[in-house]
């Protein structure tokens, strides 16, 4: 299946490393741009042009305090992403109860035998 | 008194956008949870995941040897997993290649699984790092939920099927 532009989904927009390590950045909370071109080591044109791809995606907002711009996570953008790994988790919750029950059987034969089989 | 039973869930991360990390723990120690992983009668019991009934396992229990898990999901869809065992440390670690069997899902791109077994006081922290050939496969598999993609598309068509009637 192809890969849609960059900037047409939160999906895509997050597949880029340095986009996601903005998103870490400000998961901590409102930060103005010069904070994330110093924690991420790159040039501010490089930094913005992320912030752009995030903005047009609403992964991020900002406002204007003074002289400096202010970004932040727009937390409700996040949400497809956080419900598409959550469907993946269901899958695996219900696979490892049901090994749950294999496991604590084998742990109980082994009980019986003495503890003593490995 | 340690309880028998976990409440823990399993915690799904994406690490890089061509890596699924899985964390799990449980109420045993880690040599039983290799066992339920690479013995063929056991894994038969839990790798359905209530979605379906496990067929047929044939595990070659040693490195370069293949293994081969065929499940029955409810509705009759076969869904067959297949690869190759890259390295095997007993209740530790175990590494192994992993292809879904679809068309066109050829041989020449599988993932690559490690599952880590941690114990701690009897009981185990299991990390399972899913390394796919790119972020395409990674997502198709992350929106698959596997075999619990499969039973949607099972239902989808029953729904299509019963709005022709």
């Amino acid at each position: 299946m192809p890969r849609a532009a960059t900037t047409t989904d939160a999906f895509n927009a997050v597949a880029e490393p340095r986009r996601r390590q903005i998103l870490d950045a400000l998961a901590g909370g409102e930060r103005p741009v010069n904070d994330l071109v110093e924690l991420l080591g790159l040039g501010q044109p490089q930094v913005s042009k992320h912030l752009r791809v995030l903005r047009e995606v609403d992964l991020v907002a900002v406002r204007d305090e003074g002289r400096q711009r202010m970004y932040r996570i727009n937390g409700q953008s996040l949400k497809p992403i956080h419900d598409w790994v959550k469907a993946y988790e269901q899958t695996w919750n219900e696979r490892f109860e049901v090994l749950d029950e294999v496991l604590e059987e084998l742990k109980e034969q082994e009980n019986d035998n003495g503890g003593n089989d490995d | 008194m340690v309880a028998m039973t976990t409440s823990q869930s399993a915690v799904v991360t994406l690490p890089t956008d061509t890596q699924i990390l899985v964390t799990r723990e449980f109420a045993v120690p880690a040599r039983l949870v290799y066992r339920a992983w690479t013995e063929p009668d056991l894994i038969a019991r839990w790798w359905h995941a209530n979605r379906g009934e496990v067929s047929s396992v044939e595990v070659d229990l040693r490195v370069g040897g293949k293994w081969r898990w065929v499940m029955i999901a409810e509705g009759g869809f076969e869904v067959a997993f297949h690869g190759e065992y890259l390295e095997l440390v007993p209740g530790e670690r175990l590494v192994y290649t992993e292809v879904l069997e679809a068309p066109g899902a050829g041989d020449d791109k599988p993932v690559t699984n490690t599952v880590t077994f941690t114990e701690n006081d009897g009981r185990t922290t299991m990390t399972a790092v899913t390394d796919c050939p790119s972020p395409e496969v990674r997502d198709a598999i992350m929106s698959s939920g596997m075999v619990g993609g499969m039973q949607d598309a099972y239902d989808l068509i029953e729904e299509v099927a019963a709005s022709l009637a």
